[in-house]
């Protein structure tokens, strides 16, 4: 078992093949972890399609395998694995947080309340929202 | 001290929503329940808050209007540094300094619902290029940092404690200027509080430099 933490939430991927710093996931986990489809121009997620670099494309797609890490690194996205290869984070990278902070639209989220209830911040649209942070430390 | 706000300005269109950046489960319902809040209270236990909107600390907090856009960007909450110049011994704080703190508690606050009653005609709301310019700045090693320590978190849930503990320390060693990676990683003391001496000398170890970024509104200290 494979756990994978992607900006899409927590995902726990039976079948992942980990080798050295590839992590080959099928099309269907591929996609429902980190978005990307292997379409015929390239990887693609909603709107945006990423070519492959000419003579790499089997680093990237085999068959009906993505290897997310390499894509992930392609896009320069910080991609970590634990020593066994056992949990993967796969996040998105500054230049996107930036560019999402810049046009000053507030990223949405959704976390739990200390019952496990999921809240978004979109549930509050039509309010002004003070988000304030704390910590027990 | 964000319920009496609330309460005040519930009836405004205002909500407060407040996001505990804590990874340990359960270390901050007993503050939930003392508090009885009564506004939305979530727990952040990867600190996606840092990864979103450049949270370096607590409290920082982002004001968010109707339409869902960044009107002021995080950055301290009402928040003085006054505790820097406590007497470490007694825990005494001079008046001078106890004066600056409440100060900025009241000026902060005044602000907030400045903004709830003005909306954009506030003097607290910057225009749109102001705002960008407050935005922090989010670097690689921020981004990779914040990946660090949701692998670290991650690795302690599944009860590997030397791997995740390492992961954190990297983490903190990227991005120095996170005291929230820094004080959910570190020790605690016996009220609960990462402010063992290592904390201490972190904090000396600023000199000059503040421990709150400052704060851009008239007023603040």
């Amino acid at each position: 078992m494979t756990t994978i933490l992607t900006d899409a939430g927590e995902f726990e991927v039976p079948q992942a093949e980990v080798s050295g710093d590839a992590l080959w996931l099928s099309a269907r986990e591929a996609e429902e972890a980190t978005g990307w489809v292997a379409k015929p121009e390239g990887l693609c997620k909603g709107e945006v399609c990423v070519p492959l670099p000419s003579g790499r494309e089997q680093e990237f797609v085999r068959g009906t395998r993505v290897n997310v890490a390499a894509l992930g690194r392609h896009l320069g996205q910080p991609v970590l694995r634990s020593d066994r290869g056992h949990v993967w984070v796969l996040a998105r990278s500054a230049r996107d947080r930036s560019q999402a902070l810049r046009s000053l639209q507030a990223p949405d989220f959704t976390l739990p309340d200390a019952s496990g209830r999921p809240h978004s911040l979109s549930e509050y649209r039509g309010k002004k929202v003070f988000l304030v942070t704390w910590a027990s430390w | 001290m964000w319920q009496a706000l609330y309460e005040e300005l519930a009836a405004q269109n205002f909500v407060v929503i407040a996001v505990a950046m804590d990874s340990r489960e359960g270390d901050a319902l007993p503050w939930i329940e003392a508090a009885h809040p009564t506004y939305p209270t979530l727990i952040d236990r990867e600190h996606l808050m840092a990864e979103l909107f450049g949270v370096v600390n607590v409290p920082q907090a982002i004001w968010i209007d109707e339409a869902g856009r960044i009107v002021r960007p995080a950055e301290a909450a009402g928040a003085y540094e006054g505790f820097r110049k406590m007497n470490r011994a007694t825990r005494e704080m001079p008046e001078e300094v106890a004066r600056l703190t409440a100060g900025a508690k009241s000026t902060y606050l005044d602000a907030v619902k400045d903004w709830v009653r003005r909306g954009p005609e506030s003097e607290h709301v910057l225009p749109a290029e102001s705002t960008r310019a407050h935005l922090p700045a989010l670097t690689e090693d921020m981004a990779t940092a914040q990946a660090m320590f949701r692998l670290g978190q991650c690795l302690l849930r599944h009860g590997e404690k030397e791997e995740g503990n390492r992961w954190l320390g990297e983490a903190s060693r990227r991005h120095p200027d996170s005291w929230c990676i820094w004080r959910q990683s570190a020790g605690v003391n016996d009220t609960g509080l990462a402010a063992l001496p290592e904390f201490w000398e972190r904090v000396d170890a600023l000199g000059e430099k503040r421990y709150y970024l400052p704060v851009d509104m008239k007023g603040m200290p």
